[in-house]
């Protein structure tokens, strides 16, 4: 039953993911991305990684893409636009980006096959908001950290490029 | 023969109930299952009907305050026009105009309202309580995030009416659904960091654990009577209730997200504003105001409990209503300014200022300060509004014509 439902959700998210990025329109790439989210909680609730879930649907859901999609809407992209201008930009940037992260996940992946934390689920490692704040503020607190502040990084950047005049 | 009257009915009562239980190890069985399916559809229809009779109320209380009538034609006291109003969102032709985004725009009041629906199931609606004075929730789903499923639910509500908006393909619809995707994410962050104090001084994130810590150690409107204020204001601006309808706002946007939808997808989004209502009154009695308990009112039987739990909520609901015929409606620039100049850093200190006093082990400081942040922040906002009072001038009154001859 588990098993079932986790690979129901995990096909889910992977077509969902792939609908979201072949189409054409961006609002209804915007609601396929909010499904794959759907689906990916809900491999963490089967994982019994609720606190993840909780947090997933609670940031990207219901947060991250409803600002996207209030970009989206203030944008008003026609179609015609969107066939001429809708080309890829950066190709070698985008094959480079994505051949990092693949590396990055790979690597991830392999270690954590070698640590044996790959096989069981998350339970056993107690997925709750306590063992996973216990985590964070503990073992991982300089990444927890360093990762804060490329995100300050990223503020700082957009409002440095939306600034016409920084006086 | 008496005993026989008395004791084989209960039995039987006994032995229904105990089907409906858990088995003895705790697994499932199907008698638990189907009684699950039951409550469920029960609470459905109390929520249904609920929103209904709130829509019956709404009408009769704004009338009332207005010293006018309301409807009063159908039913004792105009009881059944919501009844009536059913007939006519039913029977109404179900118009999809030619230019709307077909999918999008059947979709959107159904994404709507049930964010709303589902988050009754973390609620508890009563329990009971054993001789130490420890209660136990009864609540659909015994989730132990609770607090954070009914954030990351409340979320979602937003996506129906942004998208119904922008499907609509009409300039009121969509500049509604801008108004409310960008209300909705300002007013989420209010309400997320108002209950973060709650969690801190209770320690859990069980909804059902709240109410027992607040059965024990006093309701926490006493502690965190600000947090409480900006909790329900953001509820306010989440549920898109006046004071803060920008989103709908008939003055200025026809009816704003809605304005292109007529019959029963009219009436999903209706039906999901009054139950977004009712949800923030239940979360509001039971984060702050002790849930189902009433000073040990509750123990007597957990009927009793579902009782006062209501007559809370309900009169949580009356007050959204008395708020939205007493208090106009906010200009959209003092909305954002409130949202994030003043409830986001308010919030902030008061989660600084609580979690330190937990930290040192300070209680007197818990009482003391947010009795004196309240008191600073009406003093500000006095200071404001006495500011833009000052700089009132009234326009110059044009001379009466023909004044000169």
């Amino acid at each position: 039953m588990t098993q079932a439902l986790f690979l129901i959700f995990g096909a889910t998210a992977i077509a969902s993911a792939l609908t979201a990025v072949t189409r054409q329109n961006p609002v209804a790439s915007a609601i396929w991305l909010v499904v794959m989210f759907f689906s990916l909680a809900g491999g963490y609730v089967v994982l019994e990684a609720y606190f993840v879930a909780a947090v997933q649907i609670l940031v990207y859901a219901g947060a991250i893409m409803v600002l996207f999609l209030f970009v989206i809407m203030l944008l008003d992209l026609r179609s015609e636009y969107l066939e001429h201008e809708g080309k890829p930009k950066l190709p070698v940037l985008g094959v480079f980006a994505s051949v990092l992260f693949l590396v990055v996940a790979g690597i991830a992946l392999f270690q954590a096959i070698d640590a044996g934390t790959f096989s069981g689920t998350v339970a056993d490692l107690d997925g709750s908001a306590g063992a996973i704040g216990g985590a964070i503020f503990g073992k991982w607190l300089l990444a927890f950290e360093v990762t804060s502040i490329l995100l300050l990084g990223a503020i700082l950047g957009a409002v440095i490029l939306t600034k016409r005049r920084l006086t | 023969m008496m005993d026989l009257l008395t004791i084989v009915p209960a039995a039987f009562l006994a032995s229904i109930w105990d089907w409906f239980a858990l088995a003895e190890d705790g697994s499932v069985t199907f008698g638990w299952a189907l009684g699950r399916l039951l409550l469920l559809l029960l609470i459905v229809h109390i929520i249904l009907i609920l929103s209904a009779l709130m829509v019956w109320a709404e009408r009769r209380v704004s009338a009332w305050m207005q010293d006018r009538l309301g409807p009063n034609r159908v039913g004792p006291e105009g009881l059944l026009q919501p009844l009536a109003d059913l007939g006519k969102f039913m029977f109404k032709e179900d118009v999809i105009p030619k230019h709307v985004n077909k999918w999008m725009y059947t979709l959107a009041p159904a994404i709507t309202v049930v964010p709303a629906m589902i988050m009754f199931a973390v609620i508890p609606y009563t329990g009971t309580v054993d001789e130490e004075g420890v209660a136990t929730s009864w609540q659909i789903a015994n989730l132990d995030i609770g607090a954070l499923y009914v954030l990351a639910v409340a979320g979602l509500g937003v996506y129906g009416i942004t998208l119904g908006g922008w499907a609509s393909n009409s300039k009121y619809s969509l500049l509604g659904g801008v108004r409310a995707s960008a209300q909705m994410i300002s007013y989420e962050l209010s309400l997320g960091l108002a209950i973060v104090p709650v969690i801190l001084m209770t320690g859990s994130l069980n909804l059902g654990d709240m109410v027992n810590w607040q059965s024990q150690n006093g309701w926490l409107i006493l502690t965190q009577p600000l947090a409480f204020f900006v909790f329900l204001t953001s509820s306010y601006a989440e549920t898109n209730r006046l004071p803060f309808d920008m989103p709908e706002s008939e003055t200025e946007l026809v009816a704003g997200y809605h304005t292109e939808y007529s019959s029963m997808k009219f009436a999903l989004f209706f039906m999901a504003e009054y139950t977004a209502m009712a949800v923030g009154a239940a979360l509001a009695v039971t984060l702050f105001l002790g849930g189902w308990t009433f000073f040990g009112l509750e123990k007597i039987h957990w009927t009793v409990g579902v009782l006062i739990f209501s007559v809370k909520v309900l009169f949580f609901m009356f007050a959204f209503i008395w708020v939205r015929w007493t208090i106009p409606r906010f200009r959209y620039d003092q909305l954002m300014r409130l949202g994030w100049a003043i409830f986001l850093p308010l919030m902030l200190v008061n989660i600084m200022m609580t979690a330190g006093a937990l930290a040192l082990g300070w209680s007197w400081l818990l009482w003391i300060l947010p009795v004196a942040l309240l008191g600073t922040a009406f003093f500000v906002a006095w200071l404001g509004w006495k500011r833009d009072e000052d700089r009132y001038q009234p326009l110059p009154t044009s001379p009466p014509a023909g004044g000169e001859a």
